[in-house]
């Protein structure tokens, strides 16, 4: 077997016990939690008659391990289940949610991964001048911020001052694709700015790290531009570190972005999950930690993959 | 009023002028603010209301676990929601007074222990059927049998049985009840098809609006109804959508940059410079909330009363409401009603704060020195945690010492509220003092959160349920109200406006004390006057 279709084949393996187990974690994190699901629905004006009979009804005095396996047995089958709370389909209103997450994302990738790329390459070729410095400087800036100030403080200016923008993030399927982006255009600027540094400061760090060796030397010599130096010298050398740094922003923008949502009242994974982990509405909870899990592990295996493509050593092994 | 002013006033109705001008010229004329602002509602009163639009409220308390069944609904969003597509027998008025809706008339027996309500008929379902007096029943059972999660089933416990004669749903009490017609108003119990036991989350009912769209946490919305029975007074606008926006912040720029017409719970620290926007309104209104500290009196070092006492004068309630309500609200008198319910007794004495007084009760009651530990959370009431701090910096002037535990909002309810012996809570008031009373204060009440189990408080409550002479049950209830301020485990700083906004071309707003935004109901009540 290949080796590279033979490190996929156990790294999916492997995805997959890691995915059994953070269910587990998430089961017991949830349950140790104060109150059950029956308790935050009615809330403070609940009676005991009406907590016992909902608790009868959603199954909540089975004991745990059996709404465990209850539930395993379930996703084994390809079945998320019904919210607690709401009785809807999981896998349903998850999707919906999920593809949103996606979509937000994704244009947040979009715009940010070349723009960081690119901006690195730029502070390179200006090392210690003035580019350099104002890229590094700006960039540190924004991440530095938390990112709900930037969201307020984009939506006072570009959505209450200048309304060029909607400052409520909340898309639908009638939406056309041109509504959408407009919606999402604030929060998209605010991941963006989050994101930037990060993968800023590594494409520079990385590059920098290569230029110092002997070929690049030789390079210069020849008599190369500089810029053609950094893209097809220096770039595919310092490719790996690159996308790691990529791939752990990415499953960030999937996973992180929950504060982002708030603020612009966006109907993604996170604010979902924080809904239903605040009413211990496990298989949601469940639900959606398997998808975080199933992100990170997925992105965690690119990241890996590309590092192999892109260095001939890993790649023909002797 | 003098016929520049009208003239004026009307062109702002037109959306000729912007509110904030007609003030400057209405000031220009030597007409205060106050008086020109509700110069504007009348105006906007008599041009009628305009139909058609869609009317968008940004609204927080909205979770992506809601529903839209009635018994389980228990935050502010949903409860939107249950207005728009569904009514109940009854409904309290803005002026306290009941007002008719599926029943047409109602009428108890002398000893009010019978109850006669007449069920309009020829009203339509939005599936087409006709609501009758067995759906009505249908529904009051599914909120009272055993099997119930209902969050009224509480309220329900009084009723022996129910039965339906003609077009008359009939309630028979165990024991007499004069207020029995308020607890009908119950937000829980909408008239359902069948009482909604088949499908609770249909969102089937006799309310202006049917679902369009249903996404919790999200989005709501709504169409109006053609064959509405009411429509001369309620479901204006063609549309009503709802948007769930939590974030303080997102609610005010949104309501701000016009993507929503109007928006609940404003922060009371930005209010007075949110109303400074041309554009908007900030609509405060008293309401029957309240913010209070609870001690359980029947727990050491709570079961003294000196001890109690020395904590009530230790407070200092004007600089609670001047500082964490920001004058958005009033002051308490250690007791759960206020004005803004009927046969209040405005003559109690208010107890103020008096730190010599509470050094002495404090002295009495023999307490070791030891710090007394106060509860508190964010989630316990907005500002909980600062209002926590001026308790114990008023306190500490009069030699008592309290210390502070931070809980974490998630699980206060559970873990600290009603298990705690001393901590902050909040409580959003009913209609009718019996009720407030009975689901705190009576001895076997099940969120009696102050312990306070006295039998001839008991008597006394149950007494002036059934009496029907409001003279003496005013009466009653002032006792009650001195003998739960004197002896109870309630210390209630501060009762809470409701802070709501809305944009300049909403029409049609009432002062609404019952709830948020007109009792919840200025969705299906206002109109868009550029509609």
């Amino acid at each position: 077997m290949h080796p590279i279709l033979k490190l996929v084949a156990q790294r999916l393996a492997l995805g997959f016990l890691l995915l059994i187990a953070a269910s587990v974690l998430i089961f017991a994190g949830t349950s140790i939690l104060p109150g059950d699901v029956a308790q935050q629905i009615l809330g403070q004006s609940a009676t005991p008659e009406a907590l016992e009979n909902l608790r009868r009804e959603l199954g909540l005095n089975e004991p745990a391990l059996s709404r465990y396996f209850s539930w395993l047995g379930g996703i084994l089958q390809g079945d998320l289940g019904t919210a607690l709370t709401n009785g809807r389909d999981i896998a349903e209103s998850l999707g919906t949610r999920l593809a949103n997450t996606l979509f937000l994302a994704f244009w947040a990738a979009l715009i940010s991964v070349p723009l960081a790329i690119f901006l690195g390459l730029l502070a390179v070729r200006y090392k210690d001048r003035w580019p350099d410095k104002l890229i590094s400087g700006v960039t540190l800036t924004t991440i530095s911020i938390p990112e709900f100030m930037i969201g307020y403080v984009l939506i006072y200016w570009i959505s209450i001052k200048f309304g060029w923008f909607s400052s409520v993030a909340i898309i639908n399927d009638s939406m056309t694709l041109g509504q959408k982006l407009n919606a999402i255009a604030i929060p998209v600027m605010v991941l963006t700015l989050v994101v930037l540094a990060h993968m800023m400061r590594m494409t520079r760090a990385a590059i920098l790290n290569v230029m110092q060796s002997a070929y690049i030397e030789t390079a210069e010599l020849k008599g190369m531009p500089m810029l053609r130096i950094i893209r097809k010298h220096a770039f595919p050398n310092a490719i790996a570190p690159i996308v790691n740094v990529v791939m752990i922003n990415l499953a960030y923008l999937v996973v992180g972005v929950v504060v982002v949502e708030v603020v612009f009242a966006y109907p993604g994974m996170g604010q979902y999950l924080v809904d239903h982990v605040a009413k211990r509405d496990i298989p949601v909870v469940q639900a959606c930690g398997l998808i975080f899990a199933a992100v990170y592990i997925g992105l965690n295996l690119v990241a890996d993959i590309v590092s192999i493509l892109a260095n001939p050593r890993l790649r023909h092994p002797k | 009023m003098n016929d520049q002013l009208k003239h004026l006033s009307e062109r702002v109705t037109k959306g000729l002028m912007t509110r904030r001008e007609f003030v400057g010229r209405a000031a220009a004329l030597g007409v205060t603010a106050a008086v020109a602002n509700s110069m504007l509602a009348t105006a906007a009163k008599a041009a009628g209301p305009v139909r058609g639009g869609t009317i968008k409220l940004g609204a927080s308390g909205g979770e992506s676990t809601n529903t839209q069944d009635p018994a389980l609904t228990a935050s502010e969003v949903p409860l939107y929601n249950l207005r728009h597509w569904g009514e109940t027998l009854v409904d309290v008025g803005a002026d306290g007074n009941l007002e008719m809706r599926m029943a047409e008339s109602v009428e108890g027996s002398s000893d009010a222990k019978q109850w006669v309500f007449k069920i309009r008929k020829g009203i339509p379902f939005s599936n087409g059927k006709d609501m009758t007096p067995e759906d009505v029943m249908l529904t009051m059972q599914r909120h009272s049998n055993e099997d119930s999660q209902s969050g009224a089933l509480g309220i329900m416990r009084g009723i022996e049985s129910m039965k339906v004669d003609g077009d008359n749903f009939i309630v028979d009490l165990s024991t007499g009840n004069a207020d029995l017609p308020y607890l009908m108003a119950d937000y829980h119990l909408m008239i359902q098809p069948g009482g909604g036991m088949d499908d609770p989350a249909a969102g089937i009912g006799t309310g202006p609006y049917t679902i369009e769209f249903d996404e919790p946490g999200v989005r709501h919305g709504f169409k109006r109804r053609d064959d509405y029975w009411d429509a001369d007074n309620r479901g204006f606008a063609e549309f009503s959508e709802q948007l769930v926006l939590n974030d303080a912040t997102a609610r005010t720029a949104a309501l701000q940059s016009g993507q929503v017409h109007m928006i609940n719970r404003v922060d009371p620290k930005v209010a007075s410079l949110l109303d400074r926007a041309p554009s908007l309104s900030v609509k405060s209104t008293a309401g029957r909330g309240h913010y209070v500290f609870i001690m359980h009196v029947d727990t050491a070092p709570f079961d003294s009363n000196e001890l109690r006492l020395a904590l009530k004068y230790a407070i200092n309630r004007q600089e609670m409401v001047d500082k964490i309500l920001r004058g958005y609200g009033s002051i308490g008198n250690d007791f759960p009603i206020n004005a803004g319910y009927p046969l209040f007794d405005n003559t109690i004495e208010q107890r103020d704060y008096d730190a010599a007084k509470a050094a002495e009760h404090y002295k009495k009651s023999g307490h070791d020195g030891s710090p007394i530990i106060l509860r508190t959370a964010d989630g316990a009431f907005p500002g909980a945690v600062d209002a926590a701090a001026l308790f114990q910096q008023s306190a500490q002037a009069a030699g008592i010492p309290l210390e502070i535990k931070r809980e974490p909002n998630d699980g206060y309810w559970s873990e600290v509220w009603n298990v705690q012996p001393f901590c902050a809570s909040y409580w959003g008031g009913r209609p009718v003092q019996d009720q407030m009373y009975s689901t705190a204060y009576l001895s076997t009440a099940d969120w009696n959160d102050t312990r306070f189990k006295v039998p001839a408080f008991d008597d006394m409550l149950l007494q002036a349920r059934a009496e029907i002479d409001e003279v003496k049950r005013k009466e009653i209830y002032s006792k009650m109200a001195v003998m739960l301020r004197d002896e109870g485990g309630l210390i209630l700083p501060m009762f809470n406006d409701f802070v709501g906004a809305i944009a300049q071309n909403v029409g049609g707003w009432v002062d609404d004390p019952n709830g948020p935004l007109m009792n919840n109901k200025a969705p299906i009540k206002c109109w868009l006057t550029d509609a």
